[in-house]
């Protein structure tokens, strides 16, 4: 596969950092991502909450590869590539179950829930070394390690362990596993939508803090209107960042100016749920003090895994990922993540809180999602219009704001360090 | 009971051609005051509920009015260009509660813009009440039959 250079041009002496339109376009770029990254990187597979009994299996799709998520009879979790040895048919087609095993529907092969060959045919049909884990059972991803619930795979057997290349990002996953005394779960329901764009565009949106206030006026309206919205002395104080986390995960973190279910009451919350929010609140704070447990009730933060994990613990959790079908179009998946546990009107009240923002249906996603296409027509300019800028905040002394856009350079100078070859 | 139906029917259409030519302000005057409006994600059953499972819309009367309000807001991005919309309602079948009408029906919505067409289909379930003259929508949940949301997004109200 040929190396992709010249696609990042930076220029710390002028303060520019400029990214070619051509990595959003051109399909040799996807085949060398494909190959660069998708092939090598760990990959968010799914929620251990999603596979909570033995026997639960789950069905997506991972880094272009069909994929069996599941819990086998003993308890042991598995990433299965989803197709049959004999001749390729995928041996699950449920997007979720609970079995003992799986049969594929086109000759019958079947296996055990750890993925071993099941079937006894007559005398002749096959030989020993079928049934001995010999070529007959199915094949599982290279790699798969959890981190605090979240399940990653990697294709890749040489890869680094998933702890070392999570790296910074295992502070940020604590903030959020560490609401749910005991643990956290994906809440049901999984939006699967398609966007008509580059999947890089949706990494950058992901923790781009500029884009808030023009992209979500309505947004912000809303939350005046319904009384969503408090803002206090260090929102006005503008204490937010912007960070790069090392190996292209980035992040930013600012106060909340919204609610959080978990745990900042606002006033549309209701007088009601006052005191519930607030125990809340207070219970963090006694657990893991004033520093930290304010900084998990008060604070968002929107990070992103690299290369397209997305954990953002705004005025609900969302955890997202999406994948490139073509270079202008992308799968997106997206899920809830809740207190195990949780009071129902807690559960309810971070639902609803969800939605006001998130989601297909939401009041700011569909304004994501039109920006984004609209670069992506917009690129059709690139042989006369051909870079993209994100310089903003280079001059700035010290620690970057949540609405520059270091976080999205930290993204493109590891997409280049793989993509470009020198990885 | 035999001239419900067309009248219930009637009523739909009329629903329907205020959403298709925008004029959200008097659509969103259909709904009783405590009326809730709901899209549960695809794939869920009828019995979903929106405090236990993540929907797609889940709006309250005020949140209904929000998003009416922002939909008449020239900074509503994703509608802005207006998208052309256009839907059937068939196969509709009511039963009656009380004072309380359960309608359902078949829906097929086309939305066109940036030179694409969406497409969304499925079912939505009606609960009116009677007002006066006329009916009042006490719940209306749209039901998507589809297992992957190709258009992106629902920016516009189903």
């Amino acid at each position: 596969m040929e190396k992709l250079s010249g696609m990042i041009c930076e220029d710390v002496g002028a303060h520019l950092f400029r990214v070619a339109r051509r990595a959003f376009t051109d399909p040799d770029v996807l085949a060398r991502e494909r190959d660069a990254i998708f092939d090598h990187c760990w990959l968010y597979v799914g929620h251990s909450s999603e596979i909570a009994a033995n026997g639960d299996y789950v069905t997506r799709s991972v880094g272009g590869r069909e994929i069996i998520f599941n819990r086998d009879r003993q308890g042991q979790v598995h990433t299965f590539l989803n197709t049959c040895p004999h001749r390729g048919a995928m041996v699950a087609r449920e997007p979720q179950g609970n079995a003992a095993g799986f049969r594929c529907f086109y000759h019958g092969w079947s296996f055990h829930s750890d993925g071993r060959f099941a079937s006894k045919f007559p005398e002749g049909n096959y030989g020993e070394s079928h049934y001995q884990g010999g070529c007959a059972n199915l094949t599982q991803a290279a790699q798969l390690a959890e981190y605090r619930g979240f399940w990653f795979l990697n294709f890749d057997a040489g890869a680094v362990d998933l702890e070392t290349y999570l790296g910074d990002c295992r502070e940020i996953l604590d903030l959020v596993a560490d609401q749910g005394e005991n643990g956290m779960e994906i809440v049901s329901g999984n939006p699967n939508y398609v966007i008509h764009a580059n999947w890089k565009l949706l990494a950058e949106n992901s923790i781009d803090g500029y884009h808030a206030h023009l992209t979500h006026k309505t947004y912000i309206d809303y939350l005046g209107n319904v009384g969503n919205m408090r803002v206090d002395e260090t929102f006005a104080a503008g204490l937010t960042t912007g960070s790069d986390l090392g190996s292209g995960h980035a992040m930013v973190e600012y106060p909340a100016p919204w609610g959080r279910p978990v745990a900042r009451w606002v006033p549309s919350f209701g007088e009601g749920k006052k005191a519930m929010v607030e125990a809340r609140a207070a219970e963090l704070i006694a657990r893991y003090g004033e520093k930290r447990g304010t900084r998990m009730a008060e604070w968002n933060r929107n990070m992103l895994i690299f290369p397209n994990l997305v954990v953002n613990d705004i005025m609900a959790i969302t955890v997202r990922t999406f994948y490139p079908v073509t270079p202008d179009e992308m799968h997106v998946s997206g899920w809830a993540l809740g207190v195990v546990g949780e009071d129902p009107d807690l559960r309810q009240l971070r639902l609803f809180n969800f939605l006001e923002f998130l989601g297909p249906g939401g009041f700011a996603t569909p304004d994501d999602v039109e920006a984004l296409e609209a670069c992506q027509r917009g690129y059709r300019n690139q042989r006369e219009a051909g870079w993209n800028d994100i310089s903003k905040g280079m001059p700035r002394e010290g620690q970057s704001r949540h609405d520059d856009e270091a976080q999205m350079r930290a993204f493109w100078r590891e997409w280049d360090r793989r993509v470009g070859g020198a990885a | 009971m035999t001239a419900l139906r067309p009248e219930i029917e009637d009523f739909l259409y009329a629903e329907a051609n205020l959403l298709d030519e925008w004029r959200l302000n008097e659509w969103f005057a259909l709904f009783s005051d405590d009326a809730v409006y709901e899209i549960p994600t695809a794939g869920m059953p009828d019995s979903a509920s929106a405090a236990q499972s993540l929907f797609y819309v889940a709006d309250d009367h005020t949140r209904l009015r929000e998003r009416v309000v922002r939909l008449n807001d020239a900074d509503a991005h994703s509608e802005q260009p207006r998208s052309w919309v256009r839907r059937i309602y068939g196969n509709v079948r009511i039963e009656t509660e009380y004072d309380t009408v359960i309608a359902r029906c078949t829906f097929m919505a086309k939305r066109a813009k940036n030179r694409r067409v969406d497409d969304f289909f499925g079912h939505i379930v009606f609960r009116l009440v009677r007002s006066e003259a006329s009916w009042k929508i006490a719940t209306k949940r749209v039901y998507l039959d589809m297992d992957l949301l190709h258009p992106g997004k629902i920016s516009i109200i189903l």
